[in-house]
This record gives C-alpha cells, structure tokens and sequence, in this order.
C-alpha cells in the first residue's frame, strides 16, 4: 500500500472489562481509498470504528489519523480532527427533532458562520447528491430505512470530510436500497477525494465496491487483501464467511457441554 | 451462616460504595453542565425551544391543579373557619398555604411528573438511539448542545409555572369562598393584603420553587444522560426521575421550610 496514509493502526490492543476484544491489530489506510473491515457480529469491528473516532482509547498500541495518535490528543485537539472525519451508524442516528434539511444542515450551522442562504443551498446540493432533494422537509420518522440511510450520509458528507466511516451500512435493506448506499460510497468517496472505512458483513455488496479488505475473527486480522484476492483465498476463514458457509473455522455451535451429557445418554447407558 | 452474614455485610458495603460513587459522578455530571452552559447563554434560542417543552407545554396540567387546588382549599377553610366566626381570613389561608407550600410543593410535583419525565425519556432515546454519539463524532458536545439547553430551560420554567399555580390557586379560592358561598369580596382580599408579606411568604417562595427546579431538571437530565441505551434502561430512568424528584422535593421543602419561616408568625 501507499506510502502517508490516512490511518495507521499499530499493534492495537483493547480489552473491555478484562475481556480482550482487539488483540495486536495492524492496519493501514492510504487516503482516497475504500476500505472494508469484516468478521462475524461481535468481533471488535465497531470497536475499531470507536478507537479510530477516539470515543474510547486503546489498551495499547495507537491509531493514528492524518499523522496525530488519536488517544494522545487534548479534548480540543481531538474534536478539531473529528470535524475532518465523520460517521455513519448503523441506523443512522438522525436527530429525531430535525428535519432533514436542519440534519444535515446541522454542522454546518454548529461549525461554521456560513450564512443561511449558503447553508440551504450546501444542504440542497448534499441531499441532491444522494437523490433526496425533495424530501428535504419531512422529519425522520417519516422516511424509511433506505432514505434514512441517504439522509445519514448526505449528513456525514456536510463539511466534506478526509474521513468517512460506515457502521453496517448495509443492515436491514432491501436490495435495490442496498445497491444505491453502496454505489453512493464509492461515488462519494471518488468524487469528494474521501477516504471510506466501512465496517460490514455484507461480502458480495462490498467486494464490488471497496479497494482493500481486512477480516477479523475473534480480535486478530485473519486474513486481508484485495476484492480478487480474497475472492481467490484459500484461507478456510475466508473461504467459510464469503461463501456464507454454516460450519467451518466459525463453528456453528456455540462451546457447550457433550451433547450426549446434556442429554442425560452417558449414565442412561451406564 | 457467617458465610452468608460476611455476603450480607459486604451487599450492603457494596451498595453503599456505588451510591457515594453515584452521588460524586452527579456531581461531576452538574459542574459540567454549569462549566459547559456558555453555548447556552450565548445561543439563547436553544433554550427558548426548550422553554415551550418544558414550560408551555407544562402549562395546562399546572393551571388546571391550580385553579382545583384552590377551589378545594377555599371550601376546606370556609368550612373550619366559620366555626369561629372567621370566614373573612378564608383568602388569607387560601395564599398563605399556596406560596409557601402548596404553590411550590405541588407544582414541583407536577413538573417532575410532566416536564421532569418527558427530559428524561428525551435524552435517554437519543442516547439509545445513538443520537448523542453521533453528535460527539461530529465535534459537537452533548452537555453543551442537548443538556444545558434543557436544564436552563427547567430552572426558568419551574418558578414561574410554580406562581402561575399559585395565581390561579388564589383565584379558584376566590371563585369558591366569594362567588360561590358569598363571603365578603372586600374582607377577602384586604385580609390577604394585610396578612401576606412580600419577603416572608412570597420570596421565601420563589427561592423554594428555583431549588426545587434546579433540582428536578438536574435529576431528570443525569438520568437521560446516563440511562443505559435499552427500552428497559429508559423506562426505569424516567421512573427514578419522577420518583427521586418527589422524594427530594419534600425533603428540600422540610429543610427550607425549617430555616426560612422559624419563629415567623
């Protein structure tokens, strides 16, 4: 990969309550680029997101971002950065007592004195981009789980951030709204020279859209590389998880006890 | 059986270690607030939004009460004090007890149920809801954006909802012992005049409503704030809010009472 990258992960290691989620994690982001990160639910991969954004901090090792370690900033140093990086969650997280005009309008009215003539036609030109000009009054309990989605994103592209980082952005849509976020993304990330990190388990939506990928299970890199790469991995991991696999290196069964001792069979026998 | 004294002993040590932590984590949680109010202050708007929630919106229940509990004050006292031949001092009894307990206690009550309740399920979804986090990531501070609006729009509201309850208390006393039984209109309200002391009654008053909504909006904004982000974690912070509020409300209300009106007749 390039050289200066965006974001530089170094032997990172992060544990919640002694439980060890992220265990020596190396990464690196060249700018421009989209990166996906996959693994099974719970894995650490919306932790990775945290530790990049700086809401939590590392047990050890760093993140690094646009060449400043995220942990050792000052609240104000900190906060300077997140205005160059944004995110979107998982179901979008719009404030609920806004319209959408006013969501994505938000930032720019918080960190900006753009007058409000700017600012609507900004917005207008944001929510056009994702094809939501016209909805541009309704509040968010009037939108679905797609254009929600679309509003999030024409929200995290407010301020024209480096960074951009997606929390599952493909969960719970249809396909042709799964298709749509996905080509918004890339677009987006082409278009405004952004830097994508999408956090995913969706393998066939990603793998047409991203440059890189990286696969965690159970809190280490198990397997990374490009889309035709890993297309073409012989990792029983890899293999198991993009041909959506039932049993494999993820078993199936959680660890239990002997079937035949939950069942009471051995001392029956006996 | 020691065992089980030794769990006992250490349940009890247990909680009350989490419940000074909790006492010191509010306290945290209330310092940052006031340090963060600036934006606030500077962007009055934000609490003037909040004003209609709080307070506007807060206004029917609390004029409804009110004009109620007045009505039943001026019949109760009409009907024990014209045993003594003093149905004149109805409105005297009507205003006394409504700005210096009544007004406060009762509206203080009502806030915590209506505004107190509806701050705490507010910031709570939005935390479920990730709303606040998503604000953080966008290099705007929660505390500073959602909760100081609130809690300053809590403080404002609650004194003058409480005076508004009193007004109209007075008004439904009059209603009941003057329009309705016929006591002297003239008695009524010169009685009250004289008897009534601006400092004593009526200011002691007001300082126990602003107490009283410094202290239920702070509960109900470190309840949302910190409520844990599931329906459940909701639900149970906005009980404790309303629940909390009423227990420190009559228990502030004792502890000023004592202060402000000993050995005042």
């Amino acid at each position: 990969m390039t050289t200066n990258p965006l974001v530089e992960i170094k032997d990172l290691n992060f544990s919640y309550d002694e439980r060890a989620i992220l265990k020596g994690i190396n990464m690196t982001m060249p700018r421009g680029k989209v990166i996906a990160i996959m693994g099974g639910s719970g894995c650490g991969k919306t932790t990775l997101l945290r530790l990049i954004g700086g809401v939590v901090a590392p047990s050890s090792g760093y993140v690094r971002v646009d060449n400043q370690v995220v942990h050792e900033l000052s609240r104000d140093k900190l906060f300077s950065l997140r205005r160059k990086m944004s995110m979107l969650f998982q179901f979008g997280a719009l404030f609920t007592d806004l319209s959408v005009f006013d969501n994505v309008a938000f930032q720019m009215r918080e960190h900006t004195d753009l007058p409000e003539s700017v600012i609507r036609d900004l917005v207008f030109m944001k929510l056009h981009a994702v094809g939501l000009r016209g909805a541009h009054n309704l509040m968010p309990a009037e939108l679905s789980g797609g254009m929600a989605r679309r509003v999030a994103l024409a929200r995290s592209i407010a301020l024209d951030p480096m960074l951009v980082m997606y929390d599952e952005p493909f969960a719970g849509l249809d396909p042709i709204s799964l298709s749509v976020i996905g080509k918004l993304i890339r677009r987006l990330t082409d278009a405004l020279g952004m830097t994508s990190i999408l956090v995913t388990h969706d393998v066939h939506q990603s793998l047409e859209i991203v440059d890189y990928v990286y696969f965690i299970s159970e809190g280490v890199i198990a397997a990374h590389g490009t889309p035709s790469e890993v297309r073409g991995s012989v990792s029983p991991f890899v293999h198991q998880f993009i041909h959506s696999e039932v049993d494999g290196p993820v078993p199936f069964h959680y660890p239990a006890e002997k079937y035949a001792t939950d069942l009471n069979l051995e001392n029956r026998i006996a | 059986m020691p065992r089980r004294i030794v769990i006992g002993i250490r349940g009890i040590g247990h909680r009350i270690i989490e419940s000074v932590w909790r006492l010191g984590y509010a306290a945290r949680f209330f310092s940052l607030i006031l340090l963060k109010s600036g934006t606030s202050i500077r962007r009055f708007g934000l609490i003037i939004r909040e004003l209609y929630f709080t307070g506007v919106l807060t206004m029917v229940i609390i004029l409804v009460s009110g004009l109620f509990v007045g009505m039943v004050l001026g019949l109760q006292g009409y009907e024990t004090l014209q045993k003594f031949g003093a149905e004149t001092a109805v409105g005297t009894l009507v205003a006394l007890s409504l700005v210096r307990e009544l007004g406060p206690v009762v509206a203080g009550l009502l806030f915590a149920s209506r505004a107190g309740s509806a701050i705490t399920a507010e910031i709570g979804l939005m935390k479920a809801t990730e709303q606040l986090e998503a604000m953080g990531m966008m290099a705007v501070d929660p505390i500073a954006r959602v909760v100081a609006p609130r809690f300053w729009a809590g403080v404002i509201s609650m004194p003058l909802l409480a005076a508004m309850f009193s007004a109209m208390g007075v008004f439904g006393g009059y209603l009941v012992a003057v329009v309705l039984i016929g006591v002297d209109e003239g008695s009524f309200w010169s009685q009250m005049q004289s008897v009534v002391d601006f400092r004593f009654d009526i200011v002691n008053g007001i300082i126990k409503t602003c107490v009283f909504g410094v202290a239920i909006t702070a509960i109900a904004v470190f309840e949302g704030y910190n409520a844990p982000p599931t329906a459940e974690g909701v639900s149970g912070a906005t009980t404790r809010t309303v629940v909390t509020s009423a227990l420190v409300i009559l228990g502030l209300d004792f502890v000023l009472t004592s202060f402000m009106f000993r050995g005042v007749g």
